[in-house]
């Protein structure tokens, strides 16, 4: 090395590349007000759309009129499904081979549907118009209890397909059913249960939830008649697919649709899927010449676009009476709402439910899953979680607990006794998944050791004891949880939605100076992508991350890519960075040895740079070969220095972790104040900690906010009870608490980087750490399950039925 | 409905506009002042992503009428800089990952100001109480506590160091 060159631990640092806790790029925007999200645009003439919502969950609509509506001062247009008919959207297909009214055509199927969209000069105007628009109804029984769907005389709500036996995912065996899917060994399954020493079960109810994303859903349709060109700004977190949806569903060319999804509010699976709103939008551009925007306001929000959850999972596990799990079975009883519109890929109906056998080496699997339509709004999405993850890492977490009472043992000991081994991976699960990679013992030490587990115990029977004795009334719960997640969605070969396979990609410029700028298929929400990327490329290419500009969310610029979900982003078009930043480092090896005048294979990768072997004062600086690229005439070398890659993941990635929860209980007054929460992740190589520990602590909140009040619930007459955030539970800073996060790193052996994405594992293990705490509470009592959420009156409700008031 | 003409000072400077009286401030700053950093979360007061600061006290701007506003002296987060940088809430936010979708951002920092100029040196707890009006989704609200509390100690030494 000569003077010249800094040594190597410092030039790497320079590049604040992985591994940095770099600071976000995004934030200077938002620090200062100045974030662009969709309803900040203001476009010349744009007019203002709103919902006609049906205030009842079934019915029939016998007439519409808009003549008072129409007279409204302002008002331009009110669309109704009589209107749209003529071009064939008043229906519109969904992510799940369903399909779904974007207003409604002669029925509606639960309250809050929208059935005319009424277009005026602004939000007032709009506003009055659809006080002002009479809907004749016809009410009709409602079906609220998916266990009802089938019973004689159960009102049949999708009339349009009631003889179509044969759904998007095989045979429906009535007309409010949608599908049957199933994995593993059923026989197999049930005789070791049959046989087994010790079997436990349980009914696991994981509730009706929403993503709840601060800012809502929302869109500006601008049609411009004169080059025939549509642009669309909206909160989507997928935008390459909304286009060849639009394009699929309006007539109009690919090409000749630009979808821009600018800065987003939040997500969390709430802005994946295709909404009216977004459709009649589209529509009234096209009928008035203009701009249109649509936002839905919470209450719309709340109780139209996508619910999450809603899974009725009866389940049994069977062991040894050492503890040796030998089988797991589950039925769930999927509650979908009015319409098919979940957000899986195509051959996953109920998204990755199979990856329930969680943790464990359990041998012998069963599952099934019936989808059921009910009069309530449609959805399914990945709420922070990957398709189903959640529900699955829930089932299987709670599963464990109640063997662990069944059998009197400890549950922490129960896991350890049937973790998958680390010399087990890659590992094939009874349900079909090939886990890349895991040490769950070393996770599940660290995480014990680090709450002191033992001493924990050995306060919670102290507690327990002062409360039989009448000293105190508060019960110590202690919630433990392994959960192991599956993202990175996915393999081509047996991951699409609507025929669109789910790679992602990525593509980068060099520019002359020897700075860059690299776009991908991902849109982030809040993830941080335009700071973490560009880490990722900085270790790859050499260039510093701060002179990297990212990009994201404009189809007629960034490659087409599948979006940003189930944690798929770092998995998938992380992967495609890396790739892109290798394509461009071969070339830049074969522009640095022309210009150092020895063979390609002579020079080798320093950081920044590519010094020859063995004689490390010769080298060349990426900036160097930049520069290089646009001013030599290499032989054999076109000049620039650029590169796309389309990356088709081998396998999903199998992230974990081990989390801790401590609470204590208030038996009286039923609240729960957490003491502890521990959360150790194993995400796999970590790209900016940073970051990464302000996902674990968002995730943990979501979970907290999930398990401990919030849901969406409907009366027996088919009412959402919980329409705005006065009755949907988001915690506020005063009832968040504080979170240790912690780690361990397995890279994952087939991701180029080894990352496995980190942003949904604290909402998959969280639920289950803050509701085995619930249940541990009142173990010693003889509580084996009760469903969530676990709001005050809930586990006051708990502390009653179990003589605790007495 | 008829308009009326409403006199506000935002951000330092005298503005004037037409408003229906029935229109909500977070409206009238967004859509006839062009002020976008204030957000709408919710319209029902829950979420405080439209929190500006009126007449000194932090407000919801989603629940304040046009009319009710006139002649208020209004600072939103586009006022809390100054053109030779960041006010030091948005640098502590900055420094210690205090957002992440920065959709409650510009409300959660409008209100921070307010919290410290009413208590200038809060505890964690008082901090968490004091902001307990304003929701985020994203990151926990620890590292906003971490950011506020960072702020404040910062703005305390310099007021120090002033003396």
């Amino acid at each position: 090395m000569n003077e010249m060159t800094p040594p190597k631990s410092e030039r790497a640092a320079a590049l604040k590349g992985l591994g940095t806790s770099r600071k976000r790029v995004e934030d200077a925007r938002f620090t200062q007000g100045k974030g662009n999200y969709v309803d900040d645009l203001k476009l010349p003439g744009m007019l203002f759309g709103d919902f006609v919502r049906s205030p009842y969950p079934h019915a029939y609509v016998k007439s519409i009129n808009t003549d008072a509506a129409m007279a409204v001062p302002g008002v331009v247009a009110v669309l109704t499904a009589a209107d749209l008919e003529p071009l064939g959207l008043h229906w519109m297909p969904t992510l799940a081979g369903d399909k779904q009214m974007v207003l409604a055509d002669g029925k509606v199927l639960f309250q809050g549907q929208e059935v005319a969209f009424v277009v005026a000069s602004d939000r007032y105007a709009a506003a009055d118009a659809v006080e002002l628009v009479e809907v004749e109804y016809e009410e009709q029984p409602v079906l609220v209890d998916p266990f009802k769907a089938e019973i004689e005389g159960a009102p049949v709500l999708r009339e349009d397909i009631a003889d179509n036996l044969e759904g998007a995912h095989g045979a429906r065996r009535h007309p409010n059913h949608i599908f049957t899917w199933e994995a593993g060994e059923k026989e197999q399954t049930e005789a070791v249960i049959g046989d087994a020493d010790v079997v436990a079960e349980e009914m696991i109810y994981y509730h009706r939830t929403h993503p709840c994303p601060l800012e809502t859903c929302g869109a500006v349709a601008s049609m411009d008649k004169v080059n025939g060109k549509l642009t669309l700004h909206g909160t989507f977190q997928a935008p390459h697919a909304v286009r060849t949806v639009a394009s699929l569903i309006s007539g109009i060319a690919e090409h000749n649709i630009r979808v821009i999804s600018p800065d987003i509010g939040g997500g969390f699976g709430n802005k994946v899927g295709v909404y009216p709103g977004y459709v009649c939008a589209i529509v009234a551009s096209i009928v008035t010449g203009k701009p249109v925007k649509w936002v839905e306001d919470r209450i719309e929000n709340l109780t139209s676009t996508a619910f999450a959850r809603d899974y009725w999972m009866q389940g049994k596990i069977a062991a040894t009476k050492e503890g040796k799990i030998t089988g797991l079975w589950c039925h769930t009883t999927a509650d979908h709402g009015a319409f098919d519109a979940c957000a899986d890929p195509t051959k996953f109906p109920a998204g990755f439910m199979n990856i329930c056998t969680g943790s464990y080496d359990i041998p012998t699997a069963y599952l099934c899953v019936d989808g059921i339509y009910t009069n309530k709004a449609p959805g399914g999405v990945a709420y922070r979680c990957s398709f189903r993850v959640t529900e699955a890492a829930y089932f299987i977490e709670r599963m464990i607990e109640v063997l662990a009472i069944k059998l009197d043992m400890d549950a922490a000991e129960l896991r350890r006794i049937n973790f998958i081994k680390k010399d087990q991976f890659p590992y094939q699960s009874a349900l079909g998944w090939e886990y890349d990679s895991g040490d769950y013992h070393t996770a599940w030490d660290q995480a014990l050791n680090a709450v002191n587990y033992k001493q924990l115990r050995e306060e919670q029977a102290q507690r327990l004891e002062d409360f039989k004795a009448g000293k105190t009334r508060t019960l110590m719960g202690i919630g433990l949880t392994h959960f192991t997640e599956i993202v990175g969605a996915g393999p081509v070969k047996n991951c699409d939605i609507l025929g669109l396979g789910m790679f992602d990609s990525c593509e980068i410029r060099i520019h002359p100076t020897g700075s860059a700028i690299a776009r991908l298929g991902t849109i982030s929400q809040g993830q941080g992508h335009a700071t973490t990327f560009a880490q990722i490329l900085a270790s790859e290419i050499g260039i510093p991350a701060d002179d990297i500009t990212l990009e994201e969310g404009d189809t007629d610029t960034a490659p087409y890519g599948l979006g940003t979900y189930g944690s798929r982003s770092t998995p998938v078009a992380g992967a495609a960075t890396a790739m892109a930043g290798r394509k461009i480092r071969a070339k830049a090896q074969m522009i640095a040895a022309y210009l150092l005048e020895v063979h390609d294979d002579d020079v080798e990768w320093d950081v920044d740079r590519f010094v020859v072997k063995g004689a490390p004062e010769r080298f060349k600086t990426m900036k160097e070969i930049a520069f290089a690229s646009y001013n030599q005439a290499i032989p054999g070398v076109e000049p620039g220095l650029e590169a796309v890659s389309y990356y088709d993941p081998p396998n999903m990635t199998y992230p974990f972790g081990a989390y801790i929860c401590v609470l204590d209980i208030n038996v009286d007054t039923g609240t729960a104040d957490i003491r502890t929460f521990y959360a150790l992740d194993d995400c796999g190589t970590r790209i900016n900690p940073m970051i990464i520990e302000g996902q674990v602590h968002g995730g943990l909140t979501e979970a907290l906010a999930i398990a401990m009040g919030q849901e969406i619930a409907y009366d027996d007459m088919g009412n959402v009870k919980t329409g705005s955030l006065m009755d949907f539970f988001i915690p506020t800073s005063w009832e968040t608490p504080n979170y240790i996060t912690d780690f361990t790193t397995t890279p994952s052996p087939h991701h180029p980087i080894g990352a496995k994405g980190v942003g949904e594992s604290p909402n998959v293990g969280g639920v289950p750490a803050f509701s085995n705490a619930v249940h541990d509470a009142f173990r010693s009592f003889g509580l084996t399950q009760t469903h969530m959420p676990h709001d005050h009156w809930r586990i006051w409700k708990t502390a009653n039925g179990l003589g605790l008031h007495d | 409905m008829e308009k009326m003409h409403l006199k506000l000072t935002v951000n330092g400077e005298q503005v004037e506009t037409l408003a229906e009286p029935r229109e909500l401030l977070i409206h009238v700053l967004r859509e006839r002042l062009d002020i976008t950093g204030p957000h709408i979360g919710c319209e029902t007061s829950h979420c405080g992503a439209c929190t500006v600061d009126m007449d000194g006290k932090s407000v919801k701007s989603c629940t304040v009428f046009a009319a009710q506003a006139n002649g208020a002296d209004i600072t939103t987060i586009e006022g809390l800089g100054n053109p030779d940088g960041l006010h030091v809430l948005q640098e502590m936010f900055k420094e210690h990952h205090g957002l992440q979708c920065g959709f409650c951002t510009p409300g959660m920092i409008t209100r921070a100001y307010r919290l410290l100029q009413e208590n200038p040196d809060p505890t964690e707890e008082e901090v968490r109480f004091g902001m307990a009006g304003n929701l985020c989704r994203c990151t926990g609200y620890q590292n906003i506590v971490k950011s506020i509390l960072a702020a404040a100690a910062e703005m305390n030494a310099a007021k120090e160091a002033a003396q």
